[in-house]
């Protein structure tokens, strides 16, 4: 208990260091780009200052254009993930939990696995005749493979004394799937969770790289071929928050659904 | 609830019969008799620990008793009916303790009642009854990872106990834990078993433990395990702490000792668990 909260409490003077290491990145970067400095094999000729990046995105935060790319970036995620963690938990708890499905469903998943999600892309725009599908699909695609391994890998793992115990105290099928393997496999879920959100981040902003109208990947890439430099590490830095946004948004709802896991809970 | 308690002191329930059982573990050419040809039987009520070396098949004994393994041969009954798989009517607690780490202490005790449909007031109300009981009041809230080994175990005999099962088996359930738990906990069991009185099976290798505990005193052979003595123990109830120094105690553990250490014994194989191989 007291060992944890000193490791939670860290003091004010470490918390100066690290702010200063960051306001020291971001001086050294206008440095760069003011002086235009080229070491050759690399350039910030063309890496707008932090300053200009700065006033490009309070621009972006004032116009109506911020709301459309995040909402249609966020869309797409949240319907290509989402059924992305409704297939890959249903088939996840299949395959850990039944030997036939195992067999039925593995295979094909194996083969498909080693295959990087932006590789679909080209036949994803084949497949479907809107591109809005694609990108979807693309982002469902990323994050369906860790959310299924695992779940599986949860569902597969369960401590069989546990499963035994609660045969003997009355507990049937039905009632051990719920109260016994689900809890128990959630760990493992939700970080399965956690990767299938990074992946599908990333492959929705490729996505719209490449067959995107909106969203926030466009932006970015919009940005370059209108040389828009700032507006480049304008999308860069949204890209970020809403990946930073969402990995907050697991790890809260794993600790709400797992608070069995929190080190040291008040005694 | 309360039904089941008086129907446990007043009517005789929970006498075991192990008829010729033999079990074979292991798949094909690993395939092993753990156990051959037990014979014996446990009246309503009494506490007997099989003792026996490492690997001999105690554990699988309690095992098959619980459901959890069939038997190759002969039949196991628990009140004239055979056992055909697990039922809360068959208790059994393991040496590592198996509660449910996602739920607290008092949705543990009361997930037997859960499983039967009881209402969820009843059922904590019970709980809390056994908990009291087993001395852990006021740590209903907290999750299993928060208390010690020997709080771990009490909750696990909690948990089966609301069951009011006709007979409680117990795998070496003591073994984890250090010297004076240990020792704590066998005079809670006893006072608990005095309480609630239940039909134990309670398996363990240690001669101390075993004739500090028991009405009787089964002691297998190696494996394949065999009955190699049955002894009735003479100590009356309620046991103390000094009963171990005892002329009767220090004779009766040279005895077995001197079981124990004969020659087909003396090979100690890897341990059984009441699940299987591992």
């Amino acid at each position: 208990m007291t060992a944890a909260r000193t490791a939670g409490q860290v003091p004010r003077s470490r918390w100066l260091v690290r702010g200063l290491s960051i306001v020291a990145c971001i001086v050294l970067w206008q440095l760069a780009s003011a002086q235009h400095l080229s070491l050759g094999f690399v350039t910030f000729r063309n890496v707008p200052p932090p300053t200009e990046v700065l006033q490009s995105a309070i621009v972006l935060l004032k116009s109506p254009k911020l709301l459309a790319h995040v909402g249609s970036s966020l869309w797409r995620v949240f319907a290509g993930y989402g059924a992305a963690v409704l297939l890959g938990i249903g088939f996840g708890f299949a395959i850990g939990r039944s030997r036939a499905a195992s067999d039925l469903l593995l295979p094909p998943l194996e083969l498909l696995r080693p295959i990087p999600a932006v590789a679909w892309i080209p036949l994803s725009i084949l497949i479907f005749p809107s591109s809005e599908m694609s990108m979807i699909f693309i982002t469902f695609i990323g994050a369906l493979f860790p959310i299924i391994l695992n779940t599986v890998h949860g569902v597969a793992n369960i401590d069989r004394r546990l499963v035994a115990s609660a045969r003997s105290l009355g507990g049937t099928p039905t009632a051990i799937l719920r109260e016994i393997v689900l809890p128990g496999a959630a760990p493992s879920i939700v970080t399965g969770l956690a990767i299938g959100m990074g992946t599908s981040w990333f492959c929705l902003v490729t996505a719209e790289m490449i067959s995107g109208q909106f969203g926030i990947g466009y932006y970015t890439w919009e940005a370059y071929t209108l040389q828009n430099y700032a507006d480049i590490i304008v999308g860069m830095l949204v890209i970020g928050l809403l990946g930073m946004g969402s990995s907050w948004l697991l790890t809260t709802l794993g600790q709400y659904l797992m608070p069995w896991r929190q080190p040291a809970v008040a005694r | 609830m309360n039904i089941r308690i008086s129907d446990a002191s007043t009517r005789s329930v929970g006498r075991i019969g192990i008829e010729r059982v033999s079990i074979s573990l292991g798949d094909g050419a690993d395939a092993f008799e753990a156990v051959r040809d037990l014979h014996f039987a446990i009246g309503p009520g009494e506490l007997v620990c099989v003792l026996g070396p490492s690997g001999c098949g105690k554990s699988t004994l309690l095992g098959a008793l619980a459901g959890h393994l069939p038997v190759t041969g002969g039949r196991l009954t628990v009140d004239g009916q055979t056992v055909l798989g697990p039922s809360p009517d068959r208790g059994i607690v393991f040496q590592q303790h198996t509660l449910f780490p996602w739920k607290r202490v008092r949705d543990n005790v009361a997930f037997g009642p859960k499983m039967r449909g009881v209402g969820k007031s009843e059922r904590y109300h019970a709980a809390d009854e056994l908990l009291r009981l087993v001395g852990l009041e006021g740590f209903e809230h907290f999750y299993p990872s928060q208390l010690s080994g020997g709080m771990q175990q009490r909750v696990e005999i909690a948990r089966v106990l609301i069951n009011r099962p006709r007979v409680l088996l117990m795998d070496e359930p003591f073994g984890a834990l250090d010297a004076q738990t240990r020792s704590m906990m066998q005079e809670v069991l006893l006072e608990i078993w005095t309480r609630i009185p239940t039909t134990t099976i309670f398996v363990t290798h240690d001669i101390e433990e075993a004739l500090f505990l028991a009405d009787r005193v089964v002691v297998m052979s190696a494996r394949p395990g065999r009955v190699i003595e049955d002894i009735r123990l003479p100590f009356g109830r309620p046991r103390r702490a000094e009963l171990v120094t005892e002329p009767d105690f220090v004779r009766l553990k040279r005895r077995i000792l001197d079981l124990l250490k004969q020659p087909d014994s003396a090979k100690s194989l890897a341990r059984l668990s009441p699940l299987g191989i591992r």
